[in-house]
């Protein structure tokens, strides 16, 4: 149950030539090639549940290193979205491909988390049983197949990440909790710690302040803007001035009934005339 | 803290030992006294007060079977939340295979056929009776044919993502299927009245009070190997890819695990244990037919799980002494009210006892320490 297979592997290594450099210094996972700048292409992508579209036609592209806010009101096709990409769901016409090689249409979920795409639920799922260091465990990037799972051990330089990655989410105090008596802010962060050990190349965000005090997203707005470029980021959000916070001057993109309807700047986004009937009623 | 403290207590949280100095111990004296009781048997006569009769060997014999097949169940049920109401058919599997061998070794020759056979006119042992007059090869039965199946079986269901109930009724007709097809004499396993009558193991008389003896120990001993290599199952990092299966599987896929793999090698790791298990308990109560793979057997062991306290290990072995000690004192005294008295112990522990005794004992321990 190899994830990359051999023909893959060998393409992606022989590609890394000068247009590799566009990966900002990070190290690149072999397996996905990123020599034209983009990590994720979505073309025409349609997603149809009994009749109705919940994407239409939708394309989008985003870059390697690049924040990209995607908002748009209720049952726009954010979630759905997000599900083609992570596999959950199948798009019913049109193609993924991350990197310029791999066709997420293909792929089973554990499959593309494997490959480098790392996701954050709506709802803070972390595994409430199992303590904080037990979730970062879980979740750092090794080979999860069934034989190396049962014989792991972690080594030195994997227990330092987690001690760097606990500092980071100001969690080192509560390494010993189970997950499940954390704070909802807490359960956001670590499974944004989460993310992070599983060392994606694009990481998906799926509303990662929702619910949150404001001092818990203005907490989460600074860990996120600590991941720029490193990571490549999609979020998916509702709160504009977290938006606002955390773009930058990035692009932002508004969807709507399952297609793109604008893309740029916050400024352009908030002045075009479209956005603002979408958003305030038509 | 600093990053090197930090390290140092990280490192201590990973430091999982298989049973704490005190669980060793405990665990220890129990094993130890279970030992001694066929030495007691064996060393004194009948009526002296040190002697423990061999029904009471049996018995307790009988029970550690039943005690290793629960703990098989809790492997899958307690940790990866897999409920089975098949096990019943992996613990009969083994005891069929056992049987097998002991069939023809009882006889003058390993050629002659049973009764069973002369009845259908078949002159000589079919082609999946082979070889079982050698014993080596009816263990590698003893744990191929459950494993294999659950191997089969659970490719199956775990790949189409058949999960909770649905996945429980179907282990429940892939046993009562079993049961039917083993109930027909056609089928070449002795039909109703399964395999009896066994004479020797190994050149032994399988009803001298020393075999017993050994037969009690050696279901001891896997009792104790089952505990032991659970725990390191369980206590691994793969130990807790299993409770995160049980808690949120669609995460975990989304962490870049394919569940399949994991659930299928804790679910053909649970069946060898329970065929193991039922190859160990047919020589001791000397019969195996279909009736071991009716569902209430299947549920029964449930019972004893959720009682002794899921995804505990001991909790289970102590449930299948505890319910069992029970049915052997009901069925003796008031046999007409066993079910209803299983029945009544079922939905007090779901009410009640969610952790089983086990969670029950923890309860009371925390309790007298925060009054302490």
């Amino acid at each position: 149950m190899s994830t990359i297979n051999h023909a893959q592997l060998e393409q992606a290594t022989q590609s890394n030539g000068p247009g590799g450099s566009a990966s900002y210094g990070r190290v690149k996972t072999p397996g996905v090639d990123t020599t034209h700048g983009a990590i994720l292409y979505l073309e025409s992508i349609s997603v149809i549940f009994d009749g109705f579209k919940a994407l239409n036609d939708l394309s989008l592209d985003i870059g390697v290193g690049e924040l990209r806010c995607i908002i748009g009101p209720n049952g726009a096709g954010k979630t759905t979205m997000m599900d083609v990409i992570t596999g959950k769901t199948k798009p019913t016409s049109g193609t993924a491909f991350f990197g310029q090689n791999i066709d997420l249409t293909k792929m089973q979920e554990s499959e593309i988390a494997d490959a480098g795409i790392g996701r954050k639920f709506q709802r803070p799922t972390v595994f409430e049983n199992h303590t904080v260091f037990e979730n970062l465990e879980l979740a750092m990037k090794m080979n999860k197949h069934v034989k190396p799972t049962l014989f792991a051990r972690l080594n030195s330089y994997q227990l330092d990440k987690i001690a760097d990655t606990l500092e980071l989410l100001r969690l080192t105090e509560e390494y010993k909790r189970p997950a499940g008596l954390l704070s909802h802010g807490q359960k956001q962060w670590l499974e944004i710690g989460m993310l992070l050990m599983q060392e994606p190349l694009l990481l998906l965000l799926d509303e990662p302040v929702a619910g949150m005090t404001d001092a818990e997203t203005e907490r989460t707005g600074e860990l996120l803007n600590d991941l720029r470029g490193k990571h490549s980021l999609v979020v998916v959000e509702h709160d504009m001035d977290f938006v606002n916070q955390i773009a930058q001057g990035g692009k932002v993109t508004v969807l709507c009934e399952g297609s793109v309807l604008a893309e740029g700047t916050m400024q352009q986004v908030q002045a075009d005339q479209r956005v603002i009937e979408v958003y305030l009623g038509r | 803290m600093n990053t090197q403290n930090t390290r140092v207590s990280l490192l201590d949280a990973t430091q999982t030992n298989l049973f704490s100095a005190k669980a060793w111990s405990g665990i220890g004296i129990v094993v130890l006294f279970f030992a001694l009781l066929p030495v007691l048997n064996l060393a004194f006569p009948a009526g002296h007060a040190l002697h423990v009769s061999a029904f009471a060997i049996a018995l307790i014999g009988k029970f550690i079977c039943y005690a290793m097949a629960a703990l098989a169940l809790d492997l899958v049920w307690g940790y990866a939340g897999i409920l089975s109401l098949g096990h019943g058919l992996f613990f009969a599997l083994g005891g069929y295979a056992c049987g097998m061998y002991l069939m023809r070794v009882g006889k003058p020759s390993p050629e002659i056929v049973p009764d069973f056979m002369t009845f259908l006119s078949w002159k000589t042992y079919p082609w999946f009776w082979s070889f079982t007059e050698h014993f080596w090869y009816a263990m590698l039965l003893v744990v191929l044919v459950p494993g294999l199946l659950a191997f089969i079986f659970g490719y199956f269901a775990f790949r189409s993502r058949i999960k909770g109930v649905y996945f429980s009724i179907i282990t429940q007709a892939l046993t009562f299927a079993a049961m039917l097809l083993f109930f027909r004499n056609e089928t070449g396993f002795g039909g109703n009245n399964g395999f009896t009558d066994f004479k020797t193991i190994l050149g032994f008389d399988i009803t001298s009070p020393q075999t017993r003896a050994f037969l009690y120990w050696a279901s001891l001993s896997a009792l104790l190997l089952a505990l032991i290599v659970g725990r390191a199952i369980t206590q691994s990092k793969l130990g807790r890819v299993l409770t995160a299966i049980r808690d949120s599987e669609s995460r975990l896929r989304f962490l870049g695990y394919e569940p399949l793999g994991f659930k299928l090698f804790i679910w053909t790791v649970s069946a060898v244990i329970c065929g193991i298990a039922g190859a160990l308990y047919v020589p001791q109560v000397g019969i195996i037919n279909p009736g071991e793979m009716s569902t209430e057997n299947s549920i029964e062991m449930v019972i004893w799980v959720a009682t002794g306290g899921r995804g505990t290990l001991i909790g289970p072995i102590i449930g299948a002494g505890a319910i069992n000690g029970l049915k052997t004192w009901f069925t003796s005294v008031v046999p007409e009210f066993w079910l209803y008295a299983l029945g009544l112990i079922f939905v007090l522990v779901t009410l009640f006892l969610p952790q089983g005794i086990v969670g029950l004992v923890r309860k009371l321990g925390q309790r007298t320490k925060g009054q302490a």
